[in-house]
């Protein structure tokens, strides 16, 4: 376990040394940063100035160095643009994207685990056959789309007038199914704000329904492929012994479906879950954008629009840093999902 | 073969089917037969005989399409057949325990040993975990299992292939069923441990008083379990009688050739004999004697094919202590009644 941390800790320096090139590169070959910092009136003399107290007439691998030195000590220079340390700034936006990216896992897991198992258990019922039609188009079907006919429902809303106003169902029923929108679509809100540091969603209802409208858009991107892939893993462990076994003891189905068989079809998911939650960390920058969602996503477009290099370089060591994280984690819920794995640090 | 008012279980006329696209699979034909409290009843046969497909229609636990087209199953006077799915489940692993062929595929691998214990008696009875702890330690003992508080907590693949067989033995004897059913219950092992399941399997239902049905194609392993013996050929029974007269004194030609293809260890060394040609698929069952093709004894004296044999299906007739579905046997008999019959 311990020899696992280490290796992991290994391969983790390696990735970030690996982003940290990437990052160095866009920093020293984008831009200029001192004609941004000093204008376009600055002096050569005031530029030749700057330039050999900022480090930039050192060779490149010095440069390299000076940069990986900083970094480790998690510094990445000032943003441009806010003129406080990048990292800091991140630190502000990131827990709103996280929110983000926390919510919708969790509804994509709590809706795709009964779909996936309903599909496999009733595979010929219509309601399996249309939710596996809509898997089809959910997974082609871009995020920003489904955030904009989100709004455009439940935000926006729609007026159904399918029969005359007035006669007493009729408009009850007009009233039922028109969506009448008001569903907040911009923005947090104003998020509350606790211990001191973290600004969240999470405590109030307010919070919960600015939440709610882009978690759901942003689940929709991952739900289908999870509806499927439950679904294929689960008809093939229903055909097990140890399932068969299990109705010949008498267990109930729901404890079989759901126990038996589900907690076997967990490791393909987990592992599409790691991967997952990294691509989802990328589609919050659609995700945030289409309902102005103030999280790093949105962030870090800010920055490149700008050129704000530092930001970008640091947002970049971030989401590395959780790349890592996370797949750490999905090999340590291995262990707890599947017995027969051990965790050791040799390399399997 | 007439019902038996004391039969704890009845099978009559059991007709199970698989309709598939290419056409229908008759797994089970016009199947009966029944057990007796505490009785231990074998069912041997070539593999693709229906024997599992019987063992499973059994419990309801055909895969699809599989079903029961006719026949009743009559458990202590209860028909079966007609339970719904929710009754059923009552008695399975309750009543009915059920021990399959392979202990490491059945066992769930990723819950405890004692996970599966005890959801099994909480699926049936209403006991604290802490209960149900004890009760399932205390079968593990029966079973001769070492250290049983600690096998709680380890999972199938930390144990041998003989362990998990006598942790499943003791799944089965959780619940003190009346018939237990054995799917090929030793076939998974190897052979020191076989003859050590097979004591215990024997001792433990002797000691509960349960009726045991084992599923085999090993006449061997049917011979040290059982005292009745079912023989099958593609989905009928051909001949059944007491073990010991089926392994001694065959009479069916097929029983015949499933004994002489067993390895002798008392004669010199020699070829195995061997039924020629190979069972029927069940799809494509030849008419009359669906073993007539493979059958040495389909020809009269007088050196014709029997058309009897081609164009009837035989019915049991008795002979001796067993029932023998033949229709060579049924004319030796109707011959010479009184006479030995050379076999």
């Amino acid at each position: 376990m311990i020899m696992f941390l280490i290796r992991r800790l290994c391969q983790a320096i390696m990735v970030m040394f690996v982003i940290s090139v990437i990052g160095f590169t866009l920093q020293s070959g984008l831009g200029d940063p001192v004609r941004q910092l000093l204008g376009q009136a600055a002096t050569d003399a005031d530029i030749m100035a700057l330039r050999q107290s900022l480090g930039l007439n050192d060779p490149l691998w010095l440069q390299y160095l000076h940069f990986a030195g900083n970094a480790m000590r998690l510094d990445f220079g000032n943003s441009y643009f806010f003129h406080e340390p990048a990292l800091e700034v991140i630190a502000r936006y990131l827990p709103a994207t996280l929110e983000l990216i926390v919510t919708s896992a969790v509804i994509t897991l709590l809706l795709a685990a009964p779909m996936g198992v309903y599909c496999a258990i009733r595979p010929r019922s219509w309601l399996s056959k249309t939710l596996m039609g809509l898997s089809v188009v959910g997974i082609s079907v871009p995020v920003f789309l489904t955030a904009m006919v989100l709004i455009q429902l439940f935000s926006i809303g729609i007026h159904v007038t399918l029969f005359p106003e007035g006669t007493g169902w009729g408009s009850w029923l007009n009233q039922a199914l028109s969506t009448q929108g008001g569903m907040p679509a911009y923005g947090r809100g104003s998020p509350v704000h606790v211990w001191g540091v973290w600004s969240t969603n999470f405590a109030s209802w307010r919070g919960w329904l600015y939440l709610l409208l882009p978690a759901l858009s942003l689940a929709f991107v991952m739900l289908p492929l999870f509806v499927r892939l439950i679904r294929a893993e689960m008809l093939e462990v229903l055909e097990s012994d140890y399932v068969r076994y299990a109705r010949a003891r008498g267990i109930r189905a729901s404890r079989i479906y759901f126990l038996h068989a589900l907690k076997n079809t967990l490791l393909p998911v987990i592992t599409l879950g790691g991967v997952q939650i990294g691509t989802l960390a990328a589609y919050t920058l659609l995700t945030e954008t289409v309902f102005q969602w103030p999280g790093a996503g949105l962030m870090f477009l800010d920055a490149i629009e700008r050129a704000d290099m530092p930001l970008i370089v640091a947002y970049l060591m971030v989401i590395g840093a959780i790349f890592v994280v996370i797949n750490t984690l999905v090999d340590l819920l291995y262990r707890v999902l599947n017995p027969r794995i051990t965790i050791s640090g040799r390399p399997a | 073969m007439r019902a038996n008012p004391m039969a704890l279980l009845e099978v009559e006329h059991l007709d199970v089917r698989f309709p598939l696209r290419r056409g229908e699979i008759r797994a089970v034909r016009d199947l009966s037969f029944s057990l007796e409290r505490g009785e231990r009843l074998g069912i041997v046969g070539e593999s693709g005989a229906g024997k599992s497909v019987l063992a499973f229609s059994l419990l309801k636990l055909l895969s699809r399409p599989g079903r029961i087209v006719a026949g009743k199953v009559r458990f202590e006077g209860r028909e079966l057949t007609s339970l719904s799915e929710r009754q059923f489940r009552r008695l399975r692993g309750n009543r009915l325990a059920m021990i399959f062929q392979d202990p490491l595929t059945t066992l769930n691998p990723v819950l405890t040993i004692g996970q599966q214990m005890i959801e099994s008696l909480k699926a049936h009875r209403r006991l604290s975990t802490r209960r149900a702890r004890i009760v399932a330690i205390d079968k593990l003992r029966q079973v001769q299992v070492s250290s049983p508080e600690r096998r709680l907590e380890q999972y199938p693949h930390q144990l041998s292939g003989g362990l998990c067989q006598r942790v499943v033995i003791a799944i089965a004897l959780l619940l003190e069923p009346d018939i237990i059913i054995a799917d090929e219950p030793t076939t998974a092992l190897d052979v020191t441990i076989q003859a050590e399941i097979i004591t215990l399997l024997k001792r433990l239902c002797d000691e509960h008083d349960v009726g045991l049905i084992v599923i085999s194609h090993d006449l061997g392993v049917i011979g040290q379990l059982t005292q009745r013996t079912l023989v099958m050929y593609a989905g009928r029974i051909v001949e059944q009688g007491p073990t010991r007269e089926i392994i001694n004194d065959a009479q069916h030609p097929y029983t015949q050739g499933l004994i002489n293809a067993l390895p002798q260890m008392t004669l010199p060394r020699q070829r195995l004999h061997q039924i020629p040609g190979s069972m029927p698929t069940l799809s494509e069952v030849p008419s009359g004697c669906a073993f007539n093709p493979r059958c040495a004894y389909r020809m009269t004296p007088e050196g014709l094919p029997r058309r009897d044999c081609i164009e009837n299906v035989p019915q049991p007739v008795r002979s001796g202590e067993c029932q023998v579905a033949c229709h060579w046997v049924a004319e030796l008999i109707a011959r010479e009644p009184s006479e030995e019959r050379a076999t």
